[in-house]
């Protein structure tokens, strides 16, 4: 039977040709047929994740703890070049030029992917905003999130600061950032599941040194990852414990 | 912990004696500059089970004003504010002791006798089913909480002075 592997929704859409590629050069490697499945929502992979159905995720900071700690699964490897930073903004016509400038019944314009919302939120605290004196526009993705604040539907903006940062010029012209997280220790992993465990060290290993090779620089490439770092154990349980922090409030 | 020096201080200054939980002391000097939380940061820490620290990140090393070489291995109330009430701390280290999170507004004393304020989560790391050490993270408070807190505590320290 196939080994079932998952990427978190929020991959860049650019991307998907990428993770293709990626599953083929991998099912080579191991020498293991492995499906590739793509969520449209957090919600169907989570389901996924507790029906056990999952062998391997590329799994956003918020998913981490489930697959770690409920799961077992096994931390792999991060993409050495991505960090999931979040980015406030509101249009460049917008009378708010700093956090405190906002006031209760801020709307906020979003997507679903977690980690952004909630680092979104911890953003807007100096300003006593949070989730129930805030009004909300959930969007598909963040060109929807800049439309909303181009039209006046939304005062503040939520992005994922790379996303942010792909704007084309003519959009980001338009948009000002309030403030920008620089958190730098949040990040999507690639994780082992249990039905992995023993070829879990081979694995990391195939991964970690995937740049060495022409074709597995290529494969890099096509995802815009530079290489893969290895993750211990204690890495990601850093992390979620950071993130077990960050969702008290 | 050794005493504050009067050459790290910056501008005028206060001299008071604190005398902590395991009942030692220690001399600070206190000055009245509030260094402004910086946007878009976490400060981020981890202390062993009693209370020493073990990791710091670089918010917290520039936030504090000491080397990071100095904060390794010195207890996290190297940064307590005589303004602090003494409950404060009560109630955290009873609230994580007991394996829960806490969470709470902390003025923060610098390296310099300047002050900070942060919003302070700290949680227990749990490893195998035990308590392996805490992790703090601190965000930006709004400065109306800041207000808040500080007349709060002021009313505290004078209840227990």
């Amino acid at each position: 039977m196939a080994l079932q592997f998952a990427i978190s929704p929020d991959f860049p859409p650019e991307h998907i040709p990428g993770w293709y590629i990626f599953n083929t050069w991998l099912q080579r490697e191991l020498d293991s047929a492995i499906h590739l499945q793509l969520y449209d929502n957090f919600g169907d992979l989570r389901e996924a994740i507790h029906a056990d159905r999952l062998d391997l995720v590329y799994a956003n900071p918020f998913d981490a703890s489930l697959l770690v700690r409920e799961k077992h699964f096994m931390p792999l490897a991060r993409a050495d070049n991505l960090q999931d930073e979040a980015v406030v903004l509101t249009a460049d016509h917008h009378p708010a030029r700093h956090i405190e400038d906002l006031r209760p019944g801020t709307v906020i314009a979003a997507t679903d992917v977690p980690d952004i919302e909630m680092m979104g939120m911890i953003m807007i605290e100096p300003a006593d905003l949070n989730r129930d004196n805030t009004q909300r526009i959930t969007c598909d993705n963040y060109v929807m999130v800049a439309k909303q604040l181009l039209n006046d539907e939304a005062d503040i903006g939520f992005f994922l600061a790379e996303a942010f940062d792909n704007l084309s010029d003519l959009v980001k012209n338009q948009l000002r950032p309030l403030v920008r997280s620089q958190i730098q220790v949040i990040h999507h992993s690639l994780m082992a599941g249990p039905a992995l465990q023993e070829r879990h060290a081979t694995l990391q290993q195939l991964l970690t040194t995937m740049d060495t090779s022409e074709k597995g620089q290529g494969v890099l490439d096509a995802l815009k990852i530079h290489r893969w770092s290895p993750l211990a154990q204690e890495d990601s349980e850093f992390m979620i414990d950071l993130m077990d922090t960050l969702m008290i409030s | 912990m050794r005493d504050m020096c009067p050459e790290d201080i910056v501008g005028d200054y206060t001299e008071y004696r604190l005398r902590y939980f395991d009942g030692s002391q220690r001399t600070v000097l206190v000055g009245e500059t509030e260094t402004p939380y910086p946007e878009g940061r976490l400060i981020v820490s981890r202390t062993d089970l009693d209370g020493v620290l073990t990791h710091v990140n670089q918010s917290f090393v520039d936030m504090a004003g000491y080397a990071e070489q100095e904060l390794i291995g010195a207890p996290h109330s190297i940064l307590r504010h005589p303004d602090m009430p003494k409950a404060a701390f009560a109630d955290l280290w009873q609230t994580v002791t007991a394996g829960k999170p806490w969470q709470g507004y902390v003025k923060n004393l610098r390296k310099d006798g300047g002050y900070y304020w942060v919003l302070a989560t700290v949680i227990p790391n749990v490893r195998e089913g035990r308590v392996v050490s805490y992790t703090s993270v601190r965000r930006k408070p709004s400065r109306g909480k800041v207000e808040e807190h500080a007349a709060l505590y002021r009313e505290l320290r004078r209840e227990e002075s």
